[in-house]
C-alpha cells in the first residue's frame, strides 16, 4: 500500500474521526436526523477538510509557529464561508436542514486538529489525502449514524419509506435523545468487537480528541513559544 | 421583563445548549470526569458567554449590518471569541487574581468551545437585540453549566460502578447523556 491510499485508509478505518477518535461530535450528533443530512454535512465537511489541509500545508513554512492558530482559524473561517455561500446558493434544501450547523463546521476539531497533526508537517499531496480520507470516514460514520436514526425513528432510508406502515416508528430516535444512545451503542459494540476507542490514549498528546483539542491548542501553543 | 425571563429559560432548560442543540458536546464528555473541574469550567463559559454575547451584538449590529457585511459574521465572530477570550484571561489576571485561579485554566478551553459561536450566530439568526443577546448568552451558558455539572455527579458515581467492559469510557458517558437528555424534553411542556 503506497502512502496515499495508506492515507485515505487510515482516514476511513484505522482512526476513523467519529468512531476512532471521537472528534467533531456537534456535528455528528447534531444532523445525522436522516441519512442524507449526514451525507451533506460529511461532504461539506470533507471539502473545507481537503482545502484547509491543502492550504495550511502550502503555507506551512510561511506561517510563524507563534501565530499559526489564529492564522488556521482565519483560513478554515474563510473555507467555511466559502462552503456555507455555495450550500447557499445551489443547495437550498441541504442549507435549511444544517441550519447554524454549517458555519459550525468553523469550530469542527476534526479540521483544527488535522492542521496540528498532520497538514503542517507534510507535503501538499499527503495533507489533501489525508484530508481525503479523513473526510471519508467523517462521511461513512455520519451516514451510519443517520441511516440508523432514520431507519429507527421515521421508518425510512434516504427519504424512501422502508418499514410497513404498521410498524410503528420510535420517534425518541430522531428526537435529540436517540443521537447520544446510537452512537453510545456504536462505540460500545465496536468496543466489544476490539476496535480500540483512542479517545482517552490521545487526551494526554497535542493531537487529542475535541474535549482536549482547545487544550491542545493551549498547550501546545505554550510548547511552541517556549 | 418576562419576555427576557422567558429568553433564560428557554436557553438554559428547553433548549438546553448540550442536551437538544449538541453544543459543547467536546467540553462536556471531556471534562465531566471532574465535579469541581466542571463546576468551574461552568462559571468561566457563563462569563464568557455573556461578554461574547453582548460584543457579538454590538458588532453585528454597529458594523456588520450597517455595511452589508453579513456573510462575513462567522470570520469576524471567531476572531473576536478568541481574542476576548485572551482579553479576558489577562484582565482577569491583573485585577482578581482569586478569580483567575478559580477559572485561570479553563478559559483557553472556552475559545474554540462551539457553544460560543453558536450562540453568537443563533442571537443574529433570531434577530435578537443586544439586552435580549445578553440574556440568551447568559441563559445558555447556565444551561451549559446544569448539564455539565449534573453529568460530572452521575459520572463520579458510574466510576464506582461495575459496568459491561464494552460501555466502559465514552458509551457509558454518552448513555447518561441520552437519559439525561430524555429527562430535558420534559422541559419542552414549559414553552
Amino acid at each position: 500500500m503506497n502512502k496515499y491510499t495508506e492515507r485515505i485508509y487510515n482516514g476511513i478505518v484505522k482512526e476513523n474521526p467519529t468512531f476512532v477518535l471521537m472528534l467533531g461530535m456537534c456535528p455528528t450528533l447534531a444532523v445525522s436526523t436522516a441519512a442524507i443530512n449526514g451525507i451533506g454535512m460529511g461532504i461539506s465537511t470533507t471539502a473545507v477538510l481537503i482545502l484547509s489541509n491543502v492550504v495550511i500545508s502550502a503555507l506551512r513554512k510561511v506561517i510563524p509557529d507563534e501565530v499559526r492558530l489564529p492564522a488556521y482559524i482565519v483560513i478554515v473561517a474563510t473555507l467555511v464561508t466559502i462552503t456555507e455561500l455555495v450550500i447557499e446558493a445551489y443547495l437550498p434544501a441541504l442549507y435549511s436542514a444544517l441550519g447554524i450547523y454549517i458555519p459550525l463546521i468553523v469550530v469542527n476539531c476534526i479540521i483544527l486538529g488535522r492542521a496540528e497533526a498532520y497538514a503542517n508537517k507534510n507535503t501538499v499531496p499527503l495533507a489533501a489525502f489525508d484530508g481525503i480520507g479523513m473526510g471519508i470516514g467523517f462521511t461513512v460514520a455520519l451516514t451510519v449514524i443517520g441511516f440508523i436514526r432514520e431507519l429507527l425513528g421515521a421508518g425510512t432510508a434516504f427519504g424512501v419509506q422502508i418499514l410497513p406502515a404498521s410498524v410503528e416508528p420510535i420517534g425518541i430516535f430522531i428526537k435529540a435523545p436517540g443521537a447520544f444512545l446510537v452512537l453510545a451503542i456504536i462505540v460500545a459494540v465496536l468496543n466489544a468487537f476490539g476496535v480500540k476507542n483512542r479517545s482517552r490514549e490521545l487526551v494526554s498528546g497535542c493531537d487529542g480528541c475535541c474535549a482536549t483539542c482547545s487544550k491542545m491548542t493551549a498547550d501546545c501553543g505554550k510548547e511552541g513559544s517556549k | 421583563m418576562s419576555s427576557l425571563i422567558m429568553i433564560i429559560v428557554t436557553c438554559a432548560l428547553i433548549n438546553n445548549v448540550v442536551l437538544n442543540q449538541f453544543l459543547g458536546i467536546c467540553s462536556f464528555v471531556g471534562v465531566s470526569n471532574n465535579l469541581k473541574a466542571s463546576a468551574s469550567l461552568g462559571g468561566a463559559v457563563i462569563f464568557v458567554l455573556t461578554i461574547a454575547s453582548a460584543v457579538a451584538s454590538i458588532l453585528y449590529t454597529f458594523i456588520l449590518k450597517p455595511f452589508n457585511l453579513d456573510y462575513m459574521k462567522t470570520i469576524v465572530f471567531i476572531l473576536v471569541i478568541a481574542a476576548l477570550v485572551q482579553i479576558v484571561e489577562m484582565f482577569l489576571k491583573k485585577t482578581s487574581p482569586g478569580l483567575y485561579r478559580a477559572l485561570g485554566i479553563y478559559l483557553p478551553l472556552i475559545t474554540t468551545n462551539c457553544a460560543v459561536l453558536g450562540v453568537a450566530l443563533t442571537n443574529v439568526q433570531d434577530e435578537y437585540n443586544f439586552i435580549q443577546s445578553v440574556f440568551a448568552g447568559f441563559g445558555t451558558a447556565v444551561g451549559y453549566t446544569i448539564a455539565i455539572v449534573m453529568l460530572a455527579g452521575i459520572r463520579a458515581r458510574i466510576n464506582e460502578s461495575d459496568i459491561p467492559a464494552p460501555f466502559r469510557g465514552a458509551p457509558v458517558v454518552l448513555l447518561s447523556a441520552a437519559l439525561m437528555s430524555i429527562a430535558f424534553m420534559g422541559f419542552g411542556g414549559l414553552s
